[in-house]
């Protein structure tokens, strides 16, 4: 298909303006997080003065930056894996079966989409302290409460696009499978999920920016010991001095394992989007 | 059978996980045995929440070594600490013994969360007597038994730059505004500004606003407890606060940004303007590396001619309560714990650190607290500081008004003209949400 | 990119049809079972909680009671009178936020969804390059939201921040004075600026995956009749995106509505009065002001109102499916 010259030039200049668009700010925390503390207090610059690793090194002394590290990363990994465990034994029933209260669970799940979290911080917090002296199941102030929360926050997300996504893997291969002497859920391991590989880890890439990022619930459910990246590094600004550079080396540092994991997975991403999307 | 199986591998996994991560331990220590362990949230008086740690850490293992009962210590940062005091009292779960903002006392009494100091109570952590009077007096609602015990007290000053003023040939700090605008005037040049305010930041416009009223002879409250918020004294109040910006111009109009609670402070130790309104912050300037010798501190200043029933106030009570959670499990533990830190030696140690000054008369016998510096805060503290309105609705009068301010400074930073009948208009609305 | 074959079962498929009158009990049972951890959860932590905030909503919960809750007078709906007495300044103040949410709501997707999709026609042919700009693109929705919204805020400070030092030192584009961008009218449009730079990406990820499923035929099919790059785009593009948008504008409504993140980090506690999102709202007044009777209430209304608008939307949005 040819392309007329306009169009060419056009999308040239529209690429250059939304690819500047995207990477200024990350040109400003990668610099800034290069920056001596003097050249982050005055008139902004593009380049630092002389390049200093220092904000890395002295990043994690001004707060305990490494215990929220470990904090975000054990409830992160373990609230995703778990979401699309639970996600995608839910996501195989509405997909394979036609039952009672399918049409039910499907509204009530994904409308719960639309609950402003404000409503229920409180009363889920007073839940969960009431069901910690009720049962002696600790879930205020524990890593376990807040992966319940962030598991159950994707998990409408999740069902949804897996449902979809298991929609688009042919049945014929569960009945070849069953054919073959598998019972239903043998099926489901042995063929549907490895088919489903992409919608699995597009949730799953999900699920963990998800958690990783949220901040009004960690902020409530957490405490010292058990606060994540998301809240702990407000710590920054409390400070005497507001260390902007070591700020910005700070947030370099969390995003890097959460932007190179999205990129090296995104095609399974977009993959896992475009058969729930279509649906 | 393959479903049941999968189930339980399913269950059994987040089982897992669960035991897997629930390595918390659960708060408040169990067993009211004779060794408990008591959770004390503290405020983040250091340079850091790590710095408070340090500072705290050693004083609480000399606690257990006196008494056998540990302490497990969480600093808590000011962003946080309100949030979670009231979730805390929602709940009912909270930690033995905490710090609370002075200003709260009235409002966490409405709540009923915290054990009363009433005499019985006082009287096991040694008694009122040992407290100076105005650190007593913001503890809560007059007539009822203290919420709180003060263990850190502080007062504002007006911090002014020695070497600025002996430049622009000003030997005496400002005592009246109308000096003071003529001072700060002199020392606004091209390199730096007159005043810092912490514009962006609630409890400082709060802070600095309801001083000026007193001056002005207004009151946020009246003696029955109902809102005055638009009185004519406090739309006078805001309005000088506001001109230091709009009309006197001897403010950077970006200080009306400064929201951290830290800036306003950065820019006077570092020269970038000559005066600040700030509390005790002796600790602070040596860790920002300002030179000692340009450190002077005075009271703030006062009207001239005083309006019609202004008082002579220049400070509100500032401070740092200690409190004892109803619902803890362990109350004579925790009361030891209170007689501990409003302990003499303690005190000395703490506020000498913090660069605040002790809430203990005995205390100030330390050489420390004879510095002139010191001096100068503890008379303000004892003749001329007054506490905020000790009514229930006091967090919200701090937030409304606060806010309030905080809007009306980003109008005139940039540019607009905010006129009396604004002002009076918008503490109305302020007042119309006290509910 | 992986190739997807995306066919989907006709909805009204019979399902395991053969075996299924042997086996019935324990086939109508293996669906619930299923379902069972992903209820639980749901119970635990949305549906339990919102019901009892939908309860707190009808009570006089303020500073008095919040030690003992279960005391709490009842309110009837003294709170729902409270937020919505527009002749108050608490009224005021509600009805203010949710106008300044609408039409901050209205401009990001606006502004948004096009970025987006001029982003994946750009992309859509392949040319020198394009995966690197696309891996580009999708940065600012990979990043984590505090952190990109703090550097944000670092760029928009008055004196040391970027903008201003594009727009004033460099440009020389201001008159007078460094303007704010965190504090009065323009902060309005940082908060703009910010979510939109947040949520462009998505709508773009979202506008790709679904041109994947367009075939190169039917392009070829509208340039046989003529169709210049305008009108392949009506003809083509457009109609075979509508399941996408059907569903991508709907939760990019719903995101950026209830968006709390961007506002509270951006500005902290107290957000400016021009740029008053209806989610920091409701966190001021039950939070700050420590009423969370009225707070509650405000929620209730704000959730009705999201059922009400989405409700409306899907079917409109079905009617107009059932209708191409």
């Amino acid at each position: 298909m040819r392309e007329p010259t306009w169009f060419k030039w056009t999308r040239a200049v529209g690429l250059l303006l939304l690819s500047l668009f995207a990477l200024v700010p990350v040109w400003v925390m990668v610099t800034s997080a290069l920056k001596p503390l003097a050249d982050v207090q005055d008139r902004f610059t593009w380049f630092p003065s002389h390049v200093s690793t220092r904000p890395f090194v002295d990043m994690w002394d001004t707060i305990p930056l490494a215990d929220y590290f470990m904090n975000s990363i054990i409830v992160s990994t373990i609230a995703s894996i778990a979401s699309v465990v639970v996600a995608l034994l839910a996501a195989y029933a509405l997909s394979r079966y036609r039952f009672r209260g399918r049409q039910t669970f499907s509204v009530v799940v994904l409308s719960t989409q639309m609950f402003p979290g404000i409503l229920f911080l409180l009363p889920l917090y007073v839940l969960f302290v009431n069901l910690g002296s009720a049962t002696g199941i600790e879930l205020y102030g524990t890593r376990t409460g807040l992966i319940v929360t962030y598991m159950t926050f994707t998990l409408p997300f999740a069902i949804w696009m897996l449902a979809g996504y298991l929609d688009s893997v042919p049945r014929d291969l569960d009945e070849a499978a069953k054919v073959d002497g598998c019972g239903p859920l043998g099926a489901f391991v042995r063929v549907v999920i490895p088919a489903a590989i992409p919608g699995i880890v597009a949730v799953l890439i999900y699920a963990f920016m998800t958690a990783w990022g949220e901040v009004l619930f960690a902020s409530v459910l957490t405490d010292d010991s058990t606060r994540t990246l998301a809240v702990g590094l407000r710590g920054y600004a409390t400070q005497n001095n507001v260390y902007w550079n070591q700020i910005m080396a700070a947030a370099l540092t969390v995003s890097v394992p959460v932007v190179v994991g999205f990129l090296v997975l995104q095609r399974y991403l977009v993959a896992g989007m475009t058969a729930g999307s279509v649906k | 059978m393959r479903v049941t199986r999968l189930a339980a591998l399913a269950l059994a996994s987040l089982a897992g996980a669960t035991a897997l991560t629930a390595c918390s331990s659960s708060g408040s220590g169990s067993g009211s045995d004779k060794n408990p362990t008591l959770t004390y949230w503290a405020s983040n008086q250091g340079t850091s929440l790590d710095n408070d740690k340090q500072v705290l850490g050693p004083e609480l293992a000399k606690f257990t070594k006196q008494t056998g009962i540990k302490v497990k210590l969480q600093v808590v940062p000011w962003s946080d600490l309100l949030n979670n005091i009231l979730t805390a009292t929602t709940s009912g779960k909270g930690p033995d013994v905490l710090n609370i903002g002075n200003t709260w006392s009235a409002s966490l009494q409405a709540t009923g969360a915290f054990v009363p100091f009433d005499d019985s109570v006082m009287s096991k952590i040694g008694g009122k007597s040992r407290f100076l009077g105005g650190s007593l007096s913001a503890t809560g609602a007059a007539g009822k038994p203290p919420t709180a015990v003060p263990i850190y007290s502080l007062a504002y000053g007006l911090y002014y730059n020695k070497k600025y003023f002996a430049d622009a040939g000003i030997s005496q700090p400002p005592t009246t505004w109308p000096e003071f605008l003529a001072d700060a005037k002199k020392v606004t040049t091209p390199q730096h500004w007159g005043l810092s305010l912490e514009g962006g930041s609630v409890s400082e416009n709060v802070h600095n606003v309801f001083t000026f009223s007193q001056q002005q002879g207004g009151a946020f409250f009246d003696s029955a407890g109902k809102p005055t918020f638009d009185t004519p004294q406090n739309v006078a109040a805001v309005r000088q606060y506001l001109d230091f910006i709009q009309k006197d111009k001897i403010t950077n109009p970006s200080n009306a940004e400064y929201a951290q609670g830290t800036e306003a402070l950065a820019d006077f130790a570092k020269g970038k303007t000559a005066m600040v309104l700030w509390q005790a912050a002796s600790g602070s300037l040596k860790q920002l590396g300002m030179n000692a010798a340009d450190i002077g501190v005075a009271p703030i200043p006062l009207p001239d001619p005083m309006p019609a029933g202004g008082k002579a106030v220049t400070s509100m009570v500032a401070g740092i309560n200690l409190a004892v959670f109803k619902t803890t499990k362990h109350m004579d533990a925790a009361l030891k714990f209170v007689k501990f830190m409003t302990s003499t030696p303690e005190q000395k140690v703490l506020n000498k650190t913090y660069g605040s000054l002790p809430s203990v008369q005995e205390a100030y016998a330390d050489p420390a607290f004879t510095t002139p510096a010191v001096q100068t805060f503890k008379s303000i503290l004892s003749k001329s500081a007054a506490p905020l309105p000790a009514v229930a609705a006091e967090s919200q009068f701090e937030t409304l008004i606060g806010t309030a301010v905080k809007d009306m400074l980003a109008d005139a930073a940039s540019g607009k003209t905010v006129s009396d009948s604004k002002i009076s208009s918008e503490l109305k609305a302020a007042q119309q949400q006290l509910s | 990119m992986v190739q997807l074959d995306t066919r989907t079962q006709p909805e009204s498929a019979p399902l395991a049809p053969s075996k299924a009158a042997r086996r019935r009990p324990r086939r109508h049972l293996l669906p619930y079972l299923l379902l069972i951890p992903a209820v639980l959860l749901e119970l635990l932590i949305h549906i339990v909680p919102m019901l009892v905030g939908i309860g707190i909503s009808f009570l006089h919960l303020t500073q008095f009671y919040i030690a003992n809750w279960r005391d709490a007078p009842p309110a009837g709906f003294a709170n729902y009178r409270y937020a919505l007495d527009f002749h108050s300044a608490a009224g005021k103040e509600l009805l203010h936020s949710f106008f300044v949410t609408v039409v901050f709501t209205v401009i990001v997707l606006v502004i948004s969804w096009t970025l987006g999709m001029a982003a994946a026609v750009f992309t859509q042919r392949p040319f020198p390059g394009r995966g690197i700009v696309r891996t580009i693109f999708l940065i600012p929705y990979a990043l984590p939201v505090f952190a990109s919204v703090i550097t944000w805020n670092f760029m928009l400070q008055r004196d040391n921040g970027a903008v201003n030092h594009v727009l004033v030192d460099q440009l020389h584009l201001a008159t007078g004075d460094r303007p704010f961008w965190l504090i009065g009218q323009n902060s309005f449009y940082s908060l703009v600026l910010v979510e939109v730079w947040r949520t462009w990406p998505f709508a773009f990820l979202m506008l790709t995956a679904g041109m994947q499923s367009i075939t190169q035929d039917l392009y070829e099919a509208a340039g046989l009749d003529g169709a210049g790059v305008w009108g392949q785009l009506r003809s083509v593009t457009l109609p075979m995106l509508r399941p996408v948008n059907r569903v991508l504008l709907l939760v990019l409504f719903l995101w950026t509505f209830n968006d709390f993140t961007t506002p509270f980090t951006l500005f902290g506690k107290g957000a400016p009065r021009q740029a008053d999102l209806i989610s920091m709202h409701i966190y001021q007044n039950s939070f700050v002001t420590w009423n969370f009777g009225t707070g509650s209430a405000m929620s209730v209304l704000l959730l009705l109102f999201l059922l009400v608008i989405t409700g409306a939307y899907l079917r409109i949005a079905n009617r107009g499916a059932d209708d191409a």
